[in-house]
C-alpha cells in the first residue's frame, strides 16, 4: 500500500470530467440513525443486481441502501473510455452526496473501485463481496475457466463471465440465462487496469473493512480472497457452495445478513 | 452512529472542577480538543479530530456554521455575487468534494450548502456551542490550555475550561484594514470599507470611487462599472488581470497541469505574460499602470471581466489616492475627481484578541505570528492556527492538512512521543518560513503560500512525523 499522498496534481489539474450516474435505494419506513449502505456493483453489472434482492432487504432490517450503477453500465451515462479513477470518483460523488457517512459496499471489481474511492472518501466502513483486484493470477484462472469469454478482454474486447463463473447450481436456470442477459461491460481501459491496477492509496479514517466470498466462486480464486482480507488485517468470511455473484444466487440472504449483523456489531461502523 | 456522550459539550453537571484560576472553577475537559470557530476550517478541524478519536468543543460566537461564507454573519465579507476565485477541485474538502452538478466557480450560497452538507454528513453540530465566543486562550501547566468563552454579546457569565490543545480558526478576513488618508475626516461623501458592501443596490446611480486591486475591489469595480453612474478605480501599482478560462479551461486547472510537470518559476512567468499578451495585450493601452512585479510575486487576482469593463470605459482606472478634499479626491497625478461614495477595498488583518500576542512569538503585537507551516507555534505544541494562510488557490484542502497534520502529532505525543519531540523541534527551528518564493512585502502577502510549495511542506511533515 502506498503512502498518504496530500499532492495530487492530476485531480487538480484533470479532474474527471462528470457523467450522469443511476441510482437506486430503498430505505427504511422508519428512520433509525443506521449508516446508509452503498452497493458498488463489479465491472458489468450494474444497479439492478443489488436491487433485485439486497436493496430491500437491507432496507427491512433498517439500513437506508443505495445502489449506484458505475458511468458506463446499467442506467448510466454511457462512458467507453472511463478509467478506473473515474470509476473511483462516481463513488466518491455518490456517497458524498448521501445525508450521513455512508457504508461502502464494493462486489467484484467495484470492490477495487471502492479500496480506491476509500483513499478520497472517509467510509464508515467498507464491505469487499467477492473481490476482484486483478493480477496475472486472477487472468489465469479466468482464461482456464472460461477461455472464449475472457481472451478478448485482454486484447480491449469485451469481458463475458458465463453463468457457471457467476452461479451456483442452485440458482434456478431461467433466472441465471436472465441475469447474464443484463450484463454489460466495463470500458477497456478500466479493464486493462486489472492487470496491473496502481496499489490504493491508504484509506482516510481508517474504517472498518469485512471481506467475503465463496470458496466456489469460479472468478475470485481462494487465494485471492485471503490476499485481500488479509491486506486489510483479517480473515475472509466464506460462503461455501456459492457463485461469484453473491448477491444474485439461489442463498442471497446469507451473505448481506452476515454484512448487516457485523454493521451492528462493529463500534466503528455506528 | 456515534454519539458525542463521551467527548461531546462540557457539561457543567458532569465535568467536576477540579482545578481553579483566579477564585474561578475551570472545567477539566481531559483529552478533549478545543476548536475556535466553525467556519470551514473549524468544520474540518472538528471532523479530523473526530476522525482520529478526539473529542472537540467547537466555541461559534455566531448562531450558525459557515463563518466568513455565511452571509448572515456580521464578520461575513461575502456580497451578494461573491462566486468562488478558485475552481472546484482547488476549493473543496479533499476526501469531501463539490457535485459534479456544481459549476467550475460555484456561488457563495452553494458553498455555504456545501458546509451544511459536510457538517451534516460526519455529524459535526453537535459538537458545537452556538452563540458562545472566545474570550481568553491561556496556557497552563503540561501543555494544557484554559479556554474562557462567554455568551456573545457579553451576556451571562464566564466560564473557563481546560483543554489538552486548542486549534484557532477565527478567520482573518473579518477585521478591516482602513487606509489613513489626509483630510480623510472632512471628507462630505459616503465612505464605506468592503466589508460593509453586500449587493449591487448600493452602488446604483452614484459616482463610486473603489480603492485597492485585490479580487474583492476588482469585483466591486465591475459591479459599479454595471451599476454607478460613474466608477475610477484606484490601484497603488499595476497588477496582472489573470482571466478564469484559457484555453477553454479554468485557469488554475492550466497552470497547475504546469505545476504538476514542474515547469520551472522562469518558463511559467514567461508562459502567463505570453497568453497574457495573446489574450488581453497591454494593459496599459487602457490607461492602467504597467505592473511592477512579475506574475506569481502578488497575490493572483482572478476577473475575467475588470479589463473588459476598462475597454468600454466603463471603469476608469485612476491612480494612488493622494488626499482628500470635502466634496473632492485628489490623485497622486494632480488630477481631482468628485465621487459619492467610496469604497475602500484595502483588505483585512488577522487578530487575536483573546491571546497573548507573546504566545504567538509576536511580542510587538504586530499582528504577525512567528509559525512555522503558518500553523504551529515554537514552545506551544499542543496549539495550532488553522486557515491563517493567504494562498494563491483554494484554502480548504489546505486547512484540511493542517488539521490532520495536528491531529496525528496529538496521536505521536501519546503513542511515539519521540517523533513528537522531533517535531517540536523542526517547528522551534522552521518558524516562520516561507512558502511563495518572491513576494511583495506588505500585510497582504507576509502569509501569502502557494499551494504547490505549502501542500509539499506539509506533506514532507505529515510523513517525517510517521517515520516513512
Amino acid at each position: 500500500m502506498s503512502e498518504l499522498r496530500i499532492m495530487r496534481g492530476r485531480e487538480w489539474s484533470r479532474p474527471v470530467r462528470p457523467a450522469r450516474r443511476e441510482v437506486l435505494s430503498a430505505t427504511p419506513e422508519l428512520e433509525e440513525g443506521r449508516p446508509p449502505l452503498l452497493f458498488v456493483p463489479g465491472f458489468g453489472h450494474g444497479a439492478w443486481a443489488f436491487a433485485e434482492h439486497w436493496l430491500g432487504h437491507a432496507a427491512s432490517r433498517g439500513f437506508p441502501a443505495y445502489a449506484m450503477s458505475l458511468r458506463g453500465h446499467g442506467g448510466s451515462e454511457p462512458a467507453p473510455e472511463a478509467t478506473l479513477r473515474a470509476y473511483a470518483h462516481d463513488v466518491v460523488q455518490v456517497a458524498a452526496g448521501l445525508p450521513r457517512q455512508a457504508v461502502l459496499v464494493g462486489h467484484g471489481a467495484g470492490a477495487l473501485v471502492v479500496a480506491h474511492a476509500l483513499a478520497r472518501y472517509p467510509a464508515r466502513g467498507a464491505v469487499l463481496v467477492a473481490p476482484v483486484f486483478g493480477g496475472w493470477g486472477v487472468l489465469g484462472a479466468a482464461l482456464r475457466r472460461n477461455p472464449a469469454g475472457t481472451l478478448p478482454a485482454v486484447f480491449g474486447g469485451p469481458l463475458r463471465l458465463s453463468r457457471g463463473q457467476l452461479f451456483s447450481r442452485e440458482l434456478p436456470d431461467e433466472e441465471a440465462r436472465r441475469h447474464v442477459a443484463r450484463l454489460g461491460r466495463a470500458g477497456r481501459r478500466a479493464q486493462w487496469a486489472l492487470l496491473g491496477a496502481p496499489d490504493a492509496e491508504p484509506a482516510v479514517g481508517a474504517p472498518p473493512v469485512l471481506v467475503l466470498g465463496s470458496p466456489d466462486d469460479r472468478v475470485v480464486p481462494t487465494s485471492a480472497l485471503t490476499g485481500v482480507a488479509r491486506h486489510y488485517g483479517s480473515a475472509p468470511l466464506l460462503f461455501p457452495g456459492m457463485g461469484h455473484d453473491l448477491m444474485l444466487d439461489a442463498r442471497w440472504a446469507e451473505p448481506i445478513d452476515a454484512i448487516l449483523d457485523w454493521l451492528e456489531k462493529e463500534p466503528a461502523a455506528h | 452512529m456515534s454519539t458525542s456522550t463521551d467527548h461531546g459539550r462540557p457539561d457543567p453537571e458532569a465535568t467536576p472542577s477540579a482545578l481553579s484560576r483566579d477564585d474561578r472553577p475551570v472545567s477539566d475537559r481531559g483529552d478533549t480538543v478545543c476548536v475556535i470557530g466553525a467556519g470551514a476550517s473549524g468544520l474540518t478541524a472538528i471532523k479530523n479530530l473526530r476522525e482520529h478519536g478526539f473529542g472537540v468543543d467547537c466555541y461559534e460566537r455566531e448562531t450558525g456554521i459557515g463563518g466568513a461564507w455565511n452571509w448572515r454573519h456580521d464578520r461575513s465579507p461575502v456580497y451578494a455575487s461573491t462566486h468562488l476565485l478558485s475552481s472546484k477541485p482547488f476549493t473543496q474538502f479533499p476526501d469531501f468534494p463539490m457535485p459534479d452538478s456544481w459549476p467550475d466557480y460555484p456561488h457563495h450560497s452553494e458553498l455555504l450548502s456545501y458546509f451544511e452538507r459536510y457538517a451534516d454528513h460526519f455529524d459535526l453540530r453537535s459538537h458545537i456551542w452556538f452563540g458562545t465566543e472566545v474570550i481568553r486562550v491561556e496556557p497552563a501547566a503540561g501543555d494544557r490550555w484554559n479556554v474562557t468563552t462567554r455568551s456573545t454579546g457579553g451576556y451571562g457569565p464566564e466560564r473557563t475550561s481546560q483543554y489538552a490543545a486548542v486549534v484557532i480558526a477565527n478567520g482573518h478576513n473579518w477585521s478591516p484594514k482602513l487606509p489613513r488618508y489626509e483630510g480623510l475626516e472632512q471628507f462630505r461623501g459616503e465612505i464605506m470599507h468592503a466589508s460593509s458592501y453586500k449587493d449591487p443596490a448600493q452602488l446604483r446611480g452614484k459616482r463610486v470611487l473603489v480603492v485597492g486591486a485585490g479580487n474583492t475591489g476588482c469585483d466591486i469595480a465591475v459591479e459599479a462599472a454595471q451599476q454607478a453612474s460613474r466608477c475610477w478605480h484606484s490601484t497603488r501599482r499595476g497588477y496582472w488581470y489573470a482571466p478564469k478560462y484559457v484555453l477553454g479551461r479554468p485557469a488554475d486547472q492550466v497552470n497547475d497541469t504546469l505545476l504538476a510537470l514542474r515547469v520551472p518559476l522562469r518558463v511559467r512567468q514567461w508562459l502567463y505574460h505570453w497568453t497574457l499578451r495573446l489574450t488581453v495585450g497591454d494593459l496599459t493601452r487602457f490607461g492602467l499602470p504597467k505592473p511592477d512585479h512579475r506574475v506569481y510575486e502578488t497575490h493572483p487576482i482572478a476577473n475575467s471581466q475588470l479589463v473588459y469593463y476598462v475597454g468600454h470605459g466603463a471603469i476608469g482606472p485612476v491612480p494612488d489616492v493622494a488626499r482628500f478634499h470635502p466634496y473632492a479626491v485628489e490623485l497622486a497625478d494632480g488630477r481631482e475627481i468628485d465621487p459619492e461614495l467610496v469604497i475602500f477595498a484595502t483588505g483585512y488583518l488577522p487578530r487575536f484578541e483573546f491571546l497573548d500576542a507573546s504566545v504567538f512569538g509576536d511580542s510587538a503585537g504586530a499582528g504577525r505570528p512567528t509559525l512555522w507551516l503558518n500553523a504551529f507555534t515554537p514552545g506551544h505544541p499542543t496549539l495550532a492556527v488553522a486557515g491563517l494562510v493567504q494562498p494563491d488557490s483554494g484554502m480548504f484542502t489546505l486547512s484540511h492538512w493542517q488539521t490532520v497534520l495536528f491531529a496525528r502529532l496529538l496521536q505521536a505525543r501519546r503513542d511515539r512521543p519521540e517523533r513528537a519531540a522531533a517535531f517540536a523541534q523542526r517547528v522551534r527551528d522552521r518558524a516562520g518560513e516561507r512558502y511563495s518564493g518572491q513576494v511583495k512585502e506588505s500585510s497582504r502577502h507576509w502569509f501569502e503560500v502557494g499551494h504547490a510549495d505549502y501542500l509539499r511542506a506539509v506533506e514532507r511533515a505529515l510523513h517525517d512525523l510517521e517515520g516513512k
